[in-house]
């Protein structure tokens, strides 16, 4: 295990992220801000508590799952996107250093920095709702368990892009839609049947759902459901990734 | 000298149907220089990638060190220090850090002196501070030898060091090159320029089309260049050599208007003396008369015409 190699990954990618702090951080917070004054106060306010929960209240985990996934994807998609780009990577393909090590150094501090992320929106949240956390072991666990798979999903988009359109228009056209209709701003039994059942479809929900019942101990399905699909979903990325390295997809041709 | 790299019967096609590479034998000797000569497009980046790792080989197998490339990836590659053709760096890390990062990334524990020493070498230590996009393109070059001995590499690859470089930086990077040799390490450099092969080689390979058509020690390939020609206009054209001049090394050229005559210009006879009295002596009279060397260039570009 070349352990000073994942360090000097991880810490080169950290070291990107501090250099960029500012906006890595500030653009979040401020948008959870606005959702907040919009959703939370503005139309907040005239809607009726969900499940026992006032409305500014509610979205809080959805609102986290919101950046902690798009910042994931966007995070590690860039951070093996652009070696790729400037050509740098050669040294990483050079080096002695395994799939698994790689994958480790970049997806790790991807996923680092979206856990942090998520949980300054949840200080930032609690400036504004009284939050409670019913079962705090399992909402760091949701929230380490999505960081590390979107990272790894964020790093699958970044090998298969060969262009900067290519890394944004997963995030936008399939992530983003999926994740407002997952359940981040309503319960979904709200919804009409029909639409109740489309929605499971929805890997998102599971997230979303699993999330806030670690807040609410309320949930649109079992706890038990949420963690499997998380699981499923990591899964089907570490495949993915694993073939990437084997064949050398776009990292070795 | 036992060999440290060993290629046996290595080939690359390229995913849009271009084969770099064409069943490449190649033993390189521990502790020697080796250049690798070959125009554009020749396949001398593609050999390096493979062995580097950063190209997977279509057939054939590497080892280096005793180690298979693919199997023994780990031992391998901590053997090999690579400086790419191309300048391709980061651009917001400092000098210092980009190097130890590639220490980092070669599992090698922190050893600030040694950086601090690779840096002075390449006179680089002013800059170790300063931000690489903030470097000029030769600066940039010298960061990435000192990336690549960084962490203190039994094998140097160097793609084409020199292009787009200045004397100085030329003469200062052949100074390292031979510090390291003297230290025991391998360098395979890649190159078009003939003289850099013939300053610093110990053997010269040379690769056109995919192919290696030659391997010979710089020595051997000196010998070659120390032959001359003698080419001598005729007044009028002959069909044949004759019977009497056969003892002579000549050739006819230019539709028999030209008589060649190759001698070796480092020995004490050439044999022109007697050559010239003998063609007066055959009634073989010429109008002009020149001498030319063959350099490495010559049998470079023949032998790349030879295969294209």
């Amino acid at each position: 295990m070349n352990l000073r190699a994942i360090k000097a990954i991880y810490l080169f990618e950290m070291s990107r992220t501090m250099r960029t702090l500012a906006q890595s951080l500030i653009s979040p917070v401020v948008s959870t801000i606005l959702y907040f004054v919009v959703f939370g106060s503005a139309i907040g306010s005239r809607i009726q508590e969900i499940d026992g929960v006032g409305y500014g209240t509610f979205i809080v985990p959805g609102l986290i799952m919101l950046t902690v996934l798009t910042q994931s994807m966007s995070n590690a998609s860039f951070g093996i996107y652009f070696p790729r780009f400037i050509g740098t990577i050669y040294e990483v393909l050079s080096a002695p250093i395994s799939h698994l090590e790689v994958i480790v150094g970049y997806v790790g501090a991807a996923a680092t920095k979206s856990t942090i992320l998520g949980l300054i929106i949840l200080i930032t949240a609690g400036f504004f709702v009284d939050l409670q956390i019913a079962h705090p072991f399992y909402m760091f666990l949701f929230l380490i368990l999505t960081s590390v798979t979107f990272s790894l999903f964020g790093f699958i988009i970044g090998i298969w892009a060969d262009n900067f359109e290519k890394l944004q228009i997963i995030p936008l056209l399939v992530i983003t839609p999926l994740t407002f209709l997952g359940g981040s701003f309503y319960s979904v039994s709200m919804l009409p049947p029909f639409w109740q059942t489309v929605t499971l479809f929805n890997p998102i929900l599971y997230l979303v759902s699993g999330f806030r019942w670690s807040f609410f101990e309320n949930a649109d399905v079992s706890v038990g459901v949420s963690l499997s699909m998380i699981a499923l979903f990591l899964m089907i990325c570490v495949l993915i990734v694993w073939w990437i390295f084997k064949t050398g997809y776009r990292l070795k041709d | 000298m036992t060999s440290i790299i060993n290629v046996s019967n290595l080939s690359k096609t390229y995913e849009g149907g271009f084969q770099a590479l064409k069943s490449v034998n190649l033993e390189i000797k521990d502790g020697e220089i080796f250049a690798l000569l070959g125009p554009n497009g020749a396949g001398k980046t593609t050999l390096i990638s493979i062995i580097c790792g950063l190209v997977n080989a279509s057939e054939g197998s590497v080892t280096v060190g005793g180690f298979d490339i693919i199997r023994d990836y780990r031992q391998t590659r901590a053997l090999i220090g690579l400086v790419p053709q191309e300048l391709t760096t980061e651009a917001f890390e400092t000098v210092r850090q980009n190097v130890s990062f590639t220490r980092g990334l070669f599992g090698k524990p922190k050893n600030p002196d040694l950086i601090e020493k690779i840096l002075r070498d390449l006179s680089l230590w002013d800059k170790k501070d300063e931000r690489i996009m903030n470097l000029s393109g030769g600066m940039k070059r010298r960061l990435l030898i000192a990336k690549a001995l960084s962490h203190e590499p039994q094998i140097l690859f160097l793609d084409e060091p020199t292009a787009g470089v200045d004397v100085e930086l030329r003469k200062d990077m052949w100074n390292v090159v031979r510090d390291l040799q003297t230290s025991g390490v391998t360098i395979i450099l890649t190159t078009h320029y003939i003289e850099e092969a013939e300053e610093m080689a110990d053997r010269v390979g040379i690769i056109t089309g995919g192919e290696i058509v030659l391997v010979e020690g710089k020595e051997a390939l000196m010998n070659k260049l120390g032959s001359k020609q003698l080419t001598l206009d005729l007044l009028t054209p002959l069909e044949k050599i004759p019977e009497s001049l056969i003892a002579h090394d000549l050739r006819l050229d230019n539709g028999g208007t030209n008589l060649v005559y190759t001698y070796d210009s480092k020995s004490d006879r050439t044999g022109i003396t007697s050559l010239l009295n003998d063609l007066s002596a055959n009634g073989v009279k010429f109008t002009d008369l020149k001498t030319n060397q063959s350099s490495l260039e010559d049998i470079f570009v023949d032998l790349v015409k030879q295969s294209s």
